[in-house]
């Protein structure tokens, strides 16, 4: 394969015919080879702009569409050079598996040997070599979405983008595709962009994530930084729970007081009660297996879950004291 | 479980008895164009010479019938199924205004748009005395039907999805439309073709208006046989418009059948990888 193109958003925004807005003017670089996934609530624009970056919709005027050095912002999808894995996976039901594989080909004037043999190679690749010749109402959803990755791939795109790939999977599968997808994806090393609102597929697909909401990006980085150092409430939110609680601190102990505090359930320990610390009481305790969640509820009311490793032996009904990890405190003054 | 059966039989008596209100008198008219003397009876014996008859007066008209609904049909199909993806993409208020009014010669009786169309084209030399004057007056009549039904089976498959699959594999619009949309709504072209066909041999009220001596076609003959000949002879002119008209009906019903199956292609959730 050639070498991977980045793709470079400048002002991209979208208006919809009716004045709303579905994007706000959004820079955004991915670069050559990056896997980027977009993740986000339904309806913050994600799956917008990924139709932006093949086509199926058009920026508002002033937004630039960069692969590489070529400008494709006024280029039609069928003239962009992008494989689309659609969340349906939209196969064509007239066409056989290899058909749909090859239909890229077919319409690039591709003789029909070369374009079967190679149409055959990437069935290998996603390991469906059997099945070229079955109908695509036979093929079951994982193998479909296989199939549908297979047909973007074999017009050898400069970008590579996919629409909730796994959504329409039951979790099981969902999650052993995501490994697969994920190996395959470093191998290719073809720059692509992921849509998902999924945390954990985000995380495991992405080189790095942009998170966005209601139409604008909220931040953009690797997982490890918008875990760590979310630049907004939102961010930190949506990867993962986040605990709010107002209260003091002292000494890496929840002590009376009225400071925002924010920290992660697992960032906190339950200690039996000690003198001077804020009473909390265990309000429910939940065995996971590879830990234990407890639901905490303070005096005033507040409550939040801690998450403790699977030994932990408070039981409902029990107070204890709450302590927070020295690095989470550090969030404490946050907005 | 008595009470359901008793209302099972009951059903079937009800559909029984409206059966064959409904086909009583077409088999009596089939009777009477095989009766050698409907007046005397069956016992006057069957033959087959009324038939002779119908087609030795009316075979050109019968001819014409298949002309002009054969020329209906390719005007529908090249203007309809177009027409019905492009109602099926574009779902702003003009093209909604634009199907209604498309829906509109269906609601108008026959003999008005038949009117319009002499008052409008009567005057086109050429035309007036030509069938092409009936197949215009045809495809007013029958387009509508085309378009509803290529538009079903069209969003019923999703092909709006499957066009920008298309798209970004790099198909032109052409190899879009021809490759991807034809193929997947086949079933509902397929039944409107149908459709128009049977409406176009049947149509009367256009025809009756629009038809000169020498552009009669099947159901205008019809009507001439029974104002103007003896009854068997008419009757067996029913017989044969029957046996023209009811295989059209039964290919519409079983493919009407098989369009209403559950999409094939709907996404199904699987535990297997």
């Amino acid at each position: 394969m050639t070498d991977p193109v980045a793709i470079t958003l400048t002002h991209c925004a979208k208006t919809w015919p009716d004045g709303s807005r579905a994007l706000q003017p959004i820079d955004l670089h991915v670069q050559g080879g990056e896997t980027l996934a977009l993740l986000g609530p339904s309806g913050c624009g994600k799956t917008t702009l990924l139709r932006l970056i093949c086509g199926l919709e058009q920026a508002d005027a002033g937004a630039s569409i960069r692969f590489g050095d070529d400008e494709v912002t006024a280029l039609p999808p069928e003239a962009r050079g992008v494989g689309v894995v659609f969340q349906s996976y939209a196969l064509f039901p007239n066409m056989s598996v290899v058909q749909n594989v090859a239909y890229g080909l077919r319409v690039r004037d591709i003789g029909a040997t070369e374009r079967e043999r190679r149409a055959r190679e990437l069935l290998a690749l996603v390991q469906l070599d059997g099945f070229a010749d079955r109908r695509v109402d036979q093929l079951s959803g994982g193998q479909r979405q296989r199939v549908a990755l297979a047909r973007a791939l074999a017009i050898e795109p400069r970008v590579l983008l996919l629409d909730e790939p796994l959504t329409a999977l039951d979790a099981k599968l969902r999650e052993h595709l995501r490994v697969e997808l994920a190996q395959m994806l470093r191998q290719l090393r073809i720059t692509t962009v992921i849509v998902t609102h999924d945390q954990d597929e985000a995380m495991m697909l992405g080189d790095r994530i942009a998170v966005m909401s209601a139409g604008h990006l909220e931040q953009v980085g690797t997982a490890e930084t918008l875990y760590r150092e979310p630049a907004s409430d939102f961010v930190a939110e949506f990867l993962g729970t986040l605990c709010r609680v107002r209260a003091g601190l002292q000494s890496g102990m929840l002590v009376a007081g009225a400071d925002s505090l924010a920290f992660r359930p697992h960032e906190a320990r339950l200690e039996p009660a000690r003198a001077g610390a804020l009473p909390a009481r265990v309000l429910a305790r939940f065995f996971l297996g590879g830990s234990v969640r407890y639901e905490i509820g303070l005096d005033d009311g507040q409550r939040f879950p801690v998450v403790a490793p699977a030994h932990s032996g408070h039981a409902a009904g029990d107070t204890v004291s709450v302590m927070v990890a020295p690095g989470a405190a550090a969030r404490e003054n946050r907005a | 479980m008595n009470a359901s059966k008793t209302d099972t039989r009951l059903g079937l008596a009800i559909t029984l008895a409206v059966a064959a209100f409904l086909i009583g008198p077409v088999v009596l008219s089939v009777l009477a164009g095989l009766t050698k003397n409907y007046f005397v009876g069956l016992s006057s014996g069957l033959t087959l010479r009324w038939i002779e008859q119908v087609w030795s007066l009316y075979a050109d008209t019968i001819w014409r019938s298949f002309a002009v609904a054969l020329l209906t049909l390719a005007i529908c199909t090249v203007v309809g199924v177009p027409a019905a993806w492009v109602l099926t993409l574009y779902r702003g208020r003009l093209a909604r205004a634009l199907e209604e009014l498309l829906t509109l010669p269906v609601a108008v009786p026959g003999l008005a748009s038949a009117l319009a169309l002499i008052v409008s084209w009567g005057t086109v030399r050429g035309l007036r005395g030509s069938i092409w004057f009936i197949v215009i007056g045809h495809v007013l009549f029958t387009l509508p039907f085309m378009v509803r039904a290529a538009r079903a089976s069209m969003h019923g498959a999703d092909l709006a999805t499957l066009d920008e699959a298309a798209a970004t594999l790099g198909a032109s619009r052409t190899q879009r439309f021809l490759q991807i949309v034809v193929p997947n709504a086949a079933s509902g072209i397929v039944t409107g073709a149908l459709t128009v066909l049977t409406l176009s041999i049947g149509e009367f009220n256009l025809t009756w208006l629009l038809h000169t001596p020498l552009t009669t076609t099947l159901t205008v003959g019809l009507a001439d046989s029974y104002a103007s000949m003896r009854l068997e002879i008419a009757s067996a002119y029913t017989l044969v418009f029957l046996l023209m008209l009811v295989p059209l009906l039964v290919g519409l019903q079983w493919l009407a059948a098989r369009g209403d199956r559950p999409s094939r292609i709907a996404p199904t959730r699987t535990s297997s990888p």
